[in-house]
Order: structure tokens, then sequence, then C-alpha cells
């Protein structure tokens, strides 16, 4: 990928906060390089603490970089033209609440210079987008948490931004909320804009990125594409449901067998790799046992992103 | 444009959280110490009830000023609401500017209803209106202007019981500034050069106040007037480049 391409980069970015009377030092972001492409969904992923909401805020210019470099569309971070096209979601956002949906809207179009019949049509449609129209009448203080997402996307795209930011999107929202906004999200890459989200739910990251950066206590431990990490060193198992084997069968596919649970006429079995599925299916065969299913298990981003934060803290995880 | 946005909507936070309410509570306590003065008092009733127009006009003023002053700042980064603002192409001395302003047109039409209800009362009663008083309205209103921008000062880097406290404090301390002048003399070197120091640094806010002027119609020269406003001004322009500095540094947590 070349190089102008990146509407969003921070090289060796650094944050260190002072806490408590005597400020204390504490650092929260080490030596951090992303690079974000034009036209990509990019996940930010990492545990609560991770540094994923200092990082969104450096971008945003809420807080100042201790050290290292920022920049969006090229741009260091601060510059009116690269805000200018830019949208972005804080995370549990909290809005004027004596405000209508309508009103806030117009608000934020206003901070943008945008007035008129244009103003109002974009309203309109972003009302329709995040489908809020049924309540654009009232105040925001009524809506409930998922309302209120939305609402907030609204007014991250009142500029028709070029890159949208999305910081915890999904977090608190029940599953319905969820998969609203995975879609919005796939909606905008769709539209050609680039989104760059921060999650702790994998499961959404797996689903919708084509790029993921993980951060763990401030330091980037891996970056790419879900397929590449995914794929890395993984290891891949097969789980099988057979009917109607006969003892000698099941005793023929133990050794082939990383694990075996027998339910009834059923026996599960879980193979240890792709190798071993010619050789069992063979053993089914010959001992005249029903194949029901066969599920190839890929190894998913949970599994790495786990692997990767035992590394880090290895009793955290294992006392969780 | 967007300064002007940022004022409307603070003006209108203000509307909808009920803050003009207090105007009927000044509505009731002129006219019905107006209803008393009338019936008890022979005679300079109509200074009494200037003086209790315009100290009341007064202290509402003040008291907006200072509480919702200091919350203008704090409140948008407590709610978080000023990340969506800050990540706009909003400069962060506009926004500023837009919450000091918001705050300003709220104490204007709350000090116009409030005059205007003055004034009624006065005429009512065939109290003489005078130049002289609205004068002393508008330089009412200068200190508010003052105050807000104290107000909005601290609530750039403290919390808002802090800013509270500090704010009174030099409210306090901005109408004893004169005394505290004349204090410092008659103490050594040392507390002389302290108060003498607080006198200058601090706004010297009994400037703003004609009331005694009002009631015994001492007449205020046109200088005098316009050192007073230039004074009150460019003490607000200080402060609010000064909160515009700090806030430009901040992190927003």
């Amino acid at each position: 990928m070349s190089s102008e391409e990146c509407i969003l980069k921070t090289e060796s970015l650094r944050k260190v906060f002072k806490v408590g009377f005597w400020g204390r030092p504490v650092t929260v972001l080490e030596s951090l390089d992303l690079e974000v492409c034009r036209g990509e969904v990019f996940g930010f992923l990492g545990p609560n603490g991770a540094g994923k909401t200092t990082t969104i805020k450096i971008l945003m210019g809420l807080i100042y970089p201790t050290g290292g470099k920022a920049t969006l569309f090229g741009r260091p971070i601060g510059d009116r033209d690269a805000k200018g096209k830019l949208g972005f979601l804080p995370e549990s956002p909290y809005f004027y609440d004596y405000l209508t949906a309508e009103e806030f809207l117009r608000f934020y179009g206003h901070l943008f210079c945008l007035s008129g019949t244009r103003l109002e049509q974009r309203i309109t449609e972003l009302l329709e987008l995040v489908g809020m129209t049924h309540a654009k009448h009232l105040q925001l203080r009524k809506f409930s948490k998922g309302m209120l997402q939305r609402v907030g996307i609204a007014q991250a795209l009142i500029n028709d931004p070029e890159l949208v930011v999305l910081d915890e999107p999904m977090s608190g929202l029940d599953p319905v909320g969820r998969k609203e906004i995975r879609d919005l999200i796939l909606r905008l890459k769709e539209s050609g804009k680039t989104v760059f989200f921060s999650s702790h739910i994998l499961h959404d990251a797996e689903l919708l990125c084509d790029r993921v950066a993980i951060i763990l206590k401030g330091r980037l431990v891996a970056s790419g594409r879900v397929t590449d990490l995914v794929g890395q060193g993984a290891t891949r198992s097969v789980e099988m449901v057979v009917e109607n084997l006969s003892p000698e069968g099941l005793d023929h596919l133990r050794p082939l067998a990383e694990k075996l649970l027998l339910q009834g006429s059923q026996a599960l079995v879980v193979l240890k790799g792709e190798a071993q599925v010619g050789d069992a299916l063979e053993i089914i065969r010959v001992a005249k046992g029903k194949l029901v299913s066969l599920t190839p298990h890929k190894s998913s981003l949970e599994e790495l992103f786990i692997r990767e934060v035992k590394g880090l803290q290895p009793n955290l995880v294992e006392g969780q | 444009m967007r300064v002007l946005s940022i004022a409307l909507n603070t003006f209108r936070e203000n509307l909808r959280e009920k803050l003009l309410y207090n105007l009927l509570i000044f509505a009731l306590l002129l006219i019905g110490s107006s209803v008393l003065l009338t019936q008890l008092t022979v005679g300079e009733w109509d200074r009494l009830i200037i003086d209790l127009g315009l100290s009341s006009m007064n202290i509402f003023g003040v008291l907006i000023a200072i509480f919702v002053g200091i919350s203008l700042v704090n409140k948008e980064i407590e709610k978080r609401t000023i990340y969506t603002i800050v990540s706009k192409p909003v400069p962060r001395y506009e926004f500023l500017l837009g919450k000091y302003f918001g705050l300003v047109i709220t104490l204007f039409i709350n000090t116009v209803v409030m005059a205007v209800g003055l004034l009624g009362v006065m005429l009512y009663l065939n109290a003489p209106i005078t130049m002289l008083l609205f004068e002393a309205l508008g330089l009412i209103f200068l200190e508010f202007l003052v105050v807000t921008a104290v107000a909005l000062l601290f609530s750039t880097f403290t919390s808002a019981t802090l800013s509270a406290i500090f704010t009174l404090a030099i409210y306090v301390v901005g109408h004893l500034s004169n005394d505290l002048k004349l204090f410092g003399e008659k103490m050594g070197e040392v507390g002389k050069a302290v108060l003498n120091s607080i006198y200058y640094v601090m706004p010297n806010l009994e400037r703003f106040n004609l009331k005694g002027q009002v009631i015994h119609h001492v007449d205020v020269s046109a200088s005098q007037l316009v050192l007073t406003a230039v004074y009150g001004l460019s003490y607000v322009v200080l402060l609010l480049l000064i909160a515009s500095v700090i806030f430009q540094r901040r992190d927003f947590q």
C-alpha cells in the first residue's frame, strides 16, 4: 500500500499522564505506530485500559501526546481542514440532552458552517439512515442508549466525512443494537468511507474489519489483515459427529482424536488437525458408522487476542 | 457563525433548565415590597424601591454569573459533551467565547426583564426616572460581564466547587478593594505592598456600583462612565485571553 493512501498515521506515539497530587507519571501509550488506509474498516482492539481511548483522544485533538507524531490526512492533529473531513463518536457519548434530535444535528451542522436547505436535507437523510426519523422532535434525555448511539453516529456523519472514528460503538448495546451498528459500519464502507473503530468485542471486529491492530498496556502487539493474523500459527481442529459407530471403530478413532465424547448412539470427535480427516473417514467407513457432521474450526481473533493477553498478563487471564 | 451557534446553544440550555424562573421571584419580591413600602413608609419610598430593585438585580445576576459561569466549561468536560465539539473544526477559544457569550445573552435578557419590571413599578409609583438610573443599570450589566469572565476563567482549570469559592472570594474582595487599599496605608511596608498588589490585581467592582449616586441624585461625569466601561471591558478581555491560553493547553481526560 502506498503511503499517500494512509489517511491516519501515528509514529512512536506516546502519552504519559501525571496522576495524583505529586504528579506521579503513568505511561498509557508507549511508542504506538498505526496506519489506516483510505476505504478500509480498521478495528482497534484491546482490553479495557489498554490505551485505545487515549489514542483516539490524541487523534481527535482532545489531549496532547507526550511524544511521537500523529497525522490525519497527512496533516498534524488539530488542523482545521483535516477536522473538516472527520467524523467522531466518543465512547458512551453524552450529548446535550435538552436538545431534540433535529436541533442536535442542526447544532453540529452549524459547527461545520452548514446552513439552509442543504443542512435541513442532510439532517433528514441522516435521521433516516440511522432510523431515528420518528424521534426527531424528542429531547435526547428521553432516548435509550441504543437511540443515543444512533443519533451520535448521525452527528459524526453530518459533514459527510471521509474518515469516521468510532470509540467503542458497540459497547453497552443489546444484540439488536449491535447488529444495527454493524450494518451501519458496513454501509459506510460501501459508500467509500474509511472507518476506524475501537472495540473489545472481537466477534464484531472479525465480522467487520479489513485490518485490525491489537493494543495491550499501551503497546501494539499485533496488526494486519484479520485472515493473516488468525492464520499465523493458529491450530486448526476438526469436529466430527458420528452415529452408530462400533466399539472397535471408536477404539481405532481414539488415537486420532484430541477429544472424544459419547452421547447415546452419537460420538463427538475432535480431531487433532486436518491431516487426520482422511484416516478418520476411512475408519468410519470400515466400521459402518454414519457421519452426521464434519466442521473445521479455524482459530478466531478471540483466541489470538487471549494468547497475546496471556503473554503479557499471564496471571490476569488465568485468574479470569 | 460557530461562536454564535455555541452561544445560542448555551442560551437555549439556560432557558430549558428554567434559569429565567428567577425572574418570577424577582417580580414577586419587587411587587410585594413596593406594596408594603408605600403603605409603611412616609416619603423616601422611591429611594427605597430603587435601592431594593438595583440591589436585587445585582444579587440575582451575580448569582447566575457565578453559579452558571463556573459550570460553563466544567460541565462540558465532566459530561464529555466537549469531545464532539473540539473534534470538529472549532478552535478551542471559539468554544470558550461561545460559552461566555451564551451566558452573557442569558444575563442580558435577565437584566432587561428585571429593569423593565423595576421601571414599571417606578412608573406606577410615580417615582422619577433619571438617566442616571440607566447608567447604573449599564454598569450592573458590566459587572456581570466581569464576574462571568472570572467564573469562566476558573472553570477552565479547576473543579466547579473550587471555581465557586474562588469566584465568590474575588467578588467579595472586588467590592472591598478600596477598603483594602486604605487598610494597607495603615500597615507596615510588607502589609502595604501585599494589600496594594491585591488592590491592583483584583477587579475593582465598586466602580460599577452607582446605586448611591442614583439614590442621592449625584451625577456621574461622562468621562468617568467611559473610563469605567473601558476598565471593565479590558478586564473581561484580559480574563478571556488568560482562560483561552489555559484552555488551549488542557487535556480533556
